[in-house]
């Protein structure tokens, strides 16, 4: 734990916290007036079906959209103006719906690009190290997502289940304290689906930060995580456990039952 | 391999060193602008290579740096302080032209620079008082250090040799750092850098900047090289050939611009032969090049490679599939 966003937040207070927030394009009521709060080392799932906001819901959080109204807080800090960058710096990492990974780069310099403006300035930057000093932490990771074994190869020229797996390294290189991981099973093979999740809760076990996830994939979102917020036309339907979700009527009529 | 390219390059060092003193002042004239082109499309390859920020703007900062030498010589100071002076007007400019990038991107910010390069060109060409528009400025003084004197043809192209190498390993050293990821990752995924916390503005600015004072000390070098500047030298169409020469050589490749510039400054001479046919010749082949080549002279060796590696793909593709035909576990 070398950086500051992780030493200010009580203990028990929400990692995340939103507040009645709305977004509106034109006439269309993206989000309206959604609430809910992430709480430390908590895996934390978002469904509902296409059109439900959850997109701009992510956006939101990750400072690609400005809200219409409501707060967003993180670590108790206002963060509904910042941008991604800002967002970023203050502990908050991602994965995209997309691959999102540098192709002609290897998959240790894209761990490594991926944490190396996390200390220091810009400047102390210019002629250091090409590692930044991150080599060791890299290479945790690369060992803790398998990928040795194509750890000097350029990104660009692994299969798409193996560039998905560092795609989700990349964002978990800088420590964050909230990773927001948006539909981590899109384009995947069924059969590694399984190893992302068990990937998951293992990262989430031995580095403690917390996870939002995204995901259309039921199984996965229902063995993954800790609670479950159910969205639907905007609004939240439900947010409980699992199994909570699973036995409520409403979240069956509205979603899953279709 | 890596010890074949430390010959090579060190061959190749040997060469720059020995083979102008062979030559007549007319080679020399060419190996020393092929390396003033070597700096300036350096600078451009950083912008455009490396950033991925399409500058078309490169040959103003050329212009600002040749100007500048040119103008404090004639005012009675030193080259020693114009050659600086002239970067550090070039770098502030540059990072001033790097706010429309922020703003704009693609061919959308090629026409900004190429406004750019027009403007500051009028600016040349009208301001007599400074500039001695269409007239130029003439019997640009070469520089001496110490007792040394760089008057001689000989002398003036090891003394842009030595900036030459001196820029090279330091740009060397900038993008081996963590800046060259930087770079390379704005110009690969901004927004994806972005939500990695790479600043991708300040990185914007500083590769518009720092690839400007490079042309501008290469443009210093080259007033006191050919001792007569004028407004035409440095045109949108100049800046568009040092465009084509980063292209030609291999954009975001560190040698690039050493084969680009050759194929700018050297290859014209070699084609003196075609005279009135020498820009079709040049033309088509840089239009065959872009065909076949769309990355540049230096992307051979990584095609040859990929093109190795997928043909080892699927061989041991080949060779699974039959070892489970015939009920063997691979």
């Amino acid at each position: 734990m070398t950086h500051s966003h992780h030493q200010s937040r009580p203990d028990g207070a929400p990692v995340l916290k939103v507040t009645d927030m709305k977004k509106a394009y034109g006439a269309i009521q993206a989000v309206g007036g959604v609430s809910f709060e992430v709480r430390p080392g908590e895996i934390f799932g978002v469904i509902g079906p296409n059109g439900s906001g959850k997109t701009t819901l992510f956006n939101s959080m990750l400072g690609q959209i400005t809200p219409d109204s409501g707060v967003i807080e993180l670590n108790g800090e206002n963060v509904t103006e910042l941008g991604p960058l800002e967002l970023n710096r203050k502990g908050v990492g991602r994965t995209f719906q997309t691959l999102q990974v540098f192709g002609k780069m290897t998959v240790r310099d894209n761990l490594i690009v991926a944490a190396q403006e996390h200390s220091g300035s810009m400047f102390s930057r210019m002629f250091a190290p090409s590692d930044s000093g991150l080599g060791a932490k890299a290479d945790a990771l690369i060992d803790q997502f398998h990928i040795r074994h194509v750890a000097d190869k350029k990104a660009g020229e692994l299969s798409y289940g193996q560039q998905k797996l560092v795609d989700i390294a990349m964002a978990f290189m800088s420590e964050p304290d909230l990773v927001l991981l948006d539909e981590p099973c899109a384009g995947v093979n069924p059969s590694l689906v399984g190893g992302i999740s068990s990937l998951l809760k293992e990262l989430n076990r031995s580095r403690g930060g917390s996870f939002v996830v995204i995901e259309h994939n039921m199984d996965f979102v229902m063995d993954l995580c800790h609670r479950i917020m159910v969205m639907v036309e905007g609004k939240v339907l439900a947010i409980g456990t699992p199994d909570e979700i699973r036995g409520n009527k409403q979240v069956l009529d509205a979603y899953l039952g279709s | 391999m890596k010890k074949l390219n430390l010959l090579f390059a060190l061959a190749f060092l040997a060469a720059l060193v020995v083979v102008p003193s062979f030559l007549k002042n007319y080679g020399i004239h060419i190996f020393t602008t092929w390396l003033v082109f070597i700096m300036a499309t350096m600078g451009l390859n950083l912008t455009v290579g490396y950033a991925g920020q399409k500058s078309l703007g490169h040959a103003a900062f050329f212009g600002i740096g040749a100007y500048t030498v040119a103008v404090m010589l004639k005012a009675g100071f030193s080259f020693w302080l114009g050659l600086p002076v002239g970067a550090s007007i070039c770098f502030v400019v540059g990072l001033i032209l790097g706010f429309p990038a922020l703003r704009v991107q693609t061919i959308y910010l090629a026409f900004a620079t190429l406004g750019f390069n027009t403007a500051l060109w009028l600016v040349m060409r009208n301001e007599e008082w400074l500039t001695g528009g269409t007239f130029g400025i003439n019997n640009i003084a070469r520089p001496s250090l110490g007792g040394l004197s760089f008057d001689g043809n000989l002398a003036y192209y090891y003394l842009v040799l030595a900036f030459t190498l001196l820029l090279a390993v330091l740009l060397w050293g900038l993008l081996r750092s963590p800046w060259g990821k930087a770079f390379t990752a704005l110009r690969d995924n901004p927004i994806r850098a972005e939500s990695l916390g790479i600043d991708t503005r300040g990185y914007t600015l500083l590769s518009f900047a720092i690839g400007a004072a490079y042309a501008g000390i290469a443009g210093g070098l080259y007033a006191s090289q050919v001792q007569f500047i004028d407004p035409a030298l440095f045109t949108v169409g100049a800046s568009i050939m040092m465009y084509l020469m980063v292209v030609v050589g291999g954009p975001g490749y560190f040698l690039g611009p050493v084969l680009g510039s050759a194929v700018g400054v050297v290859l014209p001479e070699w084609l003196r032969f075609a005279q009135a046919w020498y820009l079709f010749v040049f033309g088509a082949a840089v239009v065959l090049l872009m065909i076949w080549l769309p990355d540049g002279l230096l992307s051979i060796p990584d095609r040859l490679r990929a093109r190795r590696a997928s043909r080892e793909a699927s061989a041991a593709r080949a060779a699974a599939a039959q070892s489970v035909a015939q009920g063997v576990k691979p």
